[in-house]
């Protein structure tokens, strides 16, 4: 007990906290005893480093508080992109009055431009879209049509005809009806070659150049028709990420090519194409593009000649409107589109050997 | 001239610990220390670390009777934070090609010595009271950095008397001491 009330009266000594009286009796007691007086200045230290431990924590406290408060104000910036946020506010706090004039200046301006624009708008917007179409006109040349330059010219020809392009195309009708993209018939006339390098006369029957699809029949009486055809054309949209493959002519041998359904619109938002991710060939135009269950899910046409494996096709559902529009041309012709695809769950090389012999080397003629 | 008046001002706020003082101090200093730390191999929480390292230090040169502040706040306080950050990115191994210091700087290694010990003691203090344990902790943070009274102390603690709660802060008292003095003692 007695040590405590010395401690007590060292904290009073130190603090000044004790009267005259008492304080004189202390600094004796000090000096008579050594123990309290080493006690007094040990504990002077003591609470020395006390207090500057506790003014280090207040300071580190007002510090912290002090960051935070800035960063909401915005004056420091942590993190993130170093945006000016923090000095438009600081500047916001600085001239507040004078931005409070300026915007309502500014607000006149803002609104007198905003009649000139709209005011203008509309031509420009006019000119624009008229040079869009031009650069899509102009881009549509850089998608490098698939159509390949045929110098070759063999047997079935017409004497005196010179091949201008080539491509593929696949039957959508046993009876020998085939379809192919509308650029890859450049000429007046064309051939088919079949997977054996076989060739047929064809005629061109039907041709949509808006939907860059085109219709052959073949004329030729060695075409022996098949029964049926392995696969189907779909109908409805396919889903993005779909694997997909095709079978076409980019050489005089068919070749296959395998890839992904990567967007659900074509070339600049085309929504009468889809976006695949595949190499392609000039000479794969006009060639099916089929999922993993053997339907027909478009035509492969154009790709980007800026990117790398980026290709677009014709969505399928196109087909079926390109085949009614040709039925109300010529009802003497009765084109029955395959709807169910018998490869579903086969083997994608059982596929292939099946598909191929629907798929043809399309060569077009002209005069 | 007005300046310099200024910059004492502030260096007086905050050897009082004036909450306004340090908001300007830090607010007109820390982006550029950001910036440095940024630049040179840092991210945003080194920069905060290090720029408030050195208001501490800034805050214990303020407070020195001695005081004279031979340069600009900013100049003095970039100087610590570079060698702070240098002395920090070699103890990390980890190297900066490029610690630009177009800034001009003075001489500070003396001060950062004196800071560096105090934190050192600061530290013992810090591991001291953590392993006091509770109510010893709580105790005397309120008797010593609070500076609650004894009577009040008790009523908060749920002594019974003010006595009681003397007793107690006594023992606790010792035992830091003890605590700290043999720390404190290795460490000189």
């Amino acid at each position: 007990m007695d040590d405590i009330l010395l401690l007590e009266a060292i904290e009073r000594y130190l603090s000044g906290d004790m009267s005259a009286e008492e304080r004189t009796y202390f600094e004796t007691l000090r000096k008579n005893t050594p123990e309290i007086d080493q006690m007094v200045v040990e504990h002077n230290m003591f609470l020395h480093q006390m207090d500057m431990y506790s003014a280090h924590r207040n300071l580190k406290h007002g510090l912290h508080e002090a960051h935070q408060h800035l960063l909401d104000r915005g004056d420091i910036n942590e993190g993130g992109a170093i945006s000016t946020r923090g000095k438009v506010i600081q500047l916001w706090n600085k001239y507040k009055r004078v931005t409070a004039i300026a915007a309502s200046v500014g607000g006149v301006i803002a609104l007198f431009i905003s009649g000139l624009v709209m005011y203008f708008a509309p031509s420009v917007n006019g000119n624009q879209l008229q040079q869009l179409s031009n650069d899509i006109a102009v881009i549509k040349k850089n998608q490098q049509v698939q159509g390949n330059l045929i110098n070759e010219v063999k047997s079935k020809l017409p004497e005196g005809v010179r091949f201008v392009s080539g491509g593929s195309g696949f039957l959508i009708d046993p009876k020998g009806f085939i379809i192919t993209n509308a650029h890859v018939l450049k000429g007046s006339g064309a051939i088919v070659v079949n997977n054996k390098g076989k060739e047929f006369n064809a005629d061109i029957v039907h041709i949509d150049q808006e939907k860059d699809l085109a219709i052959l029949k073949i004329t030729d009486k060695e075409f022996i028709q098949r029964k049926s055809l392995p696969y189907g054309i779909r109908k409805t949209a396919s889903d993005l990420g779909e694997e997909i493959y095709t079978l076409g002519y980019p050489r005089n041998e068919i070749v296959y090519g395998m890839g992904y359904l990567s967007a659900r619109s074509g070339f600049d938002g085309d929504s009468l194409s889809y976006q695949l991710q595949m190499s392609a060939n000039p000479g794969n135009s006009g060639a099916p593009v089929l999922n993993k269950n053997g339907e027909i899910i478009g035509v492969l046409s154009t790709r980007q000649s800026s990117a790398e494996g980026v290709v677009f096709a014709v969505k399928s559902r196109n087909i079926f409107r390109l085949v009614d529009a040709f039925r109300k041309t010529d009802t003497a012709e009765k084109i029955k589109l395959p709807s169910k695809s018998t490869l579903k769950g086969t083997q994608r090389k059982q596929q292939i050997a099946e598909v191929e012999e629907c798929v043809f080397y399309v060569k077009a003629f002209a005069k | 001239m007005k300046a310099d008046t200024n910059e004492q001002a502030l260096l007086k706020g905050l050897a009082n610990n004036d909450s306004k003082a340090i908001e300007t101090i830090y607010r007109d200093n820390f982006n550029t220390i950001q910036a440095f730390i940024l630049n040179n191999n840092g991210s945003y929480d080194d920069a905060r670390d290090i720029f408030q390292e050195a208001m501490i230090a800034l805050y214990e040169k303020a407070q020195s009777e001695s005081f004279v502040l031979t340069c600009q706040i900013k100049t003095y306080v970039y100087s610590i934070c570079r060698r702070l950050w240098l002395k920090r990115l070699q103890q990390l191994g980890r190297y900066s090609n490029q610690v630009d210091s177009l800034e001009e700087t003075i001489p500070v290694e003396e001060d950062l010595e004196n800071h560096e010990k105090r934190n050192a003691a600061f530290a013992i203090m810090d591991r001291a009271m953590n392993s006091l344990g509770e109510p010893c902790k709580s105790l005397l943070e309120g008797y010593y950095l609070k500076k609650m009274g004894m009577q009040e102390l008790a009523r908060e603690f749920g002594y019974t008397n003010a006595d009681n709660a003397k007793n107690q802060k006594y023992k606790c008292l010792m035992r830091l001491k003890k605590l700290f003095f043999t720390q404190y003692n290795i460490g000189e």
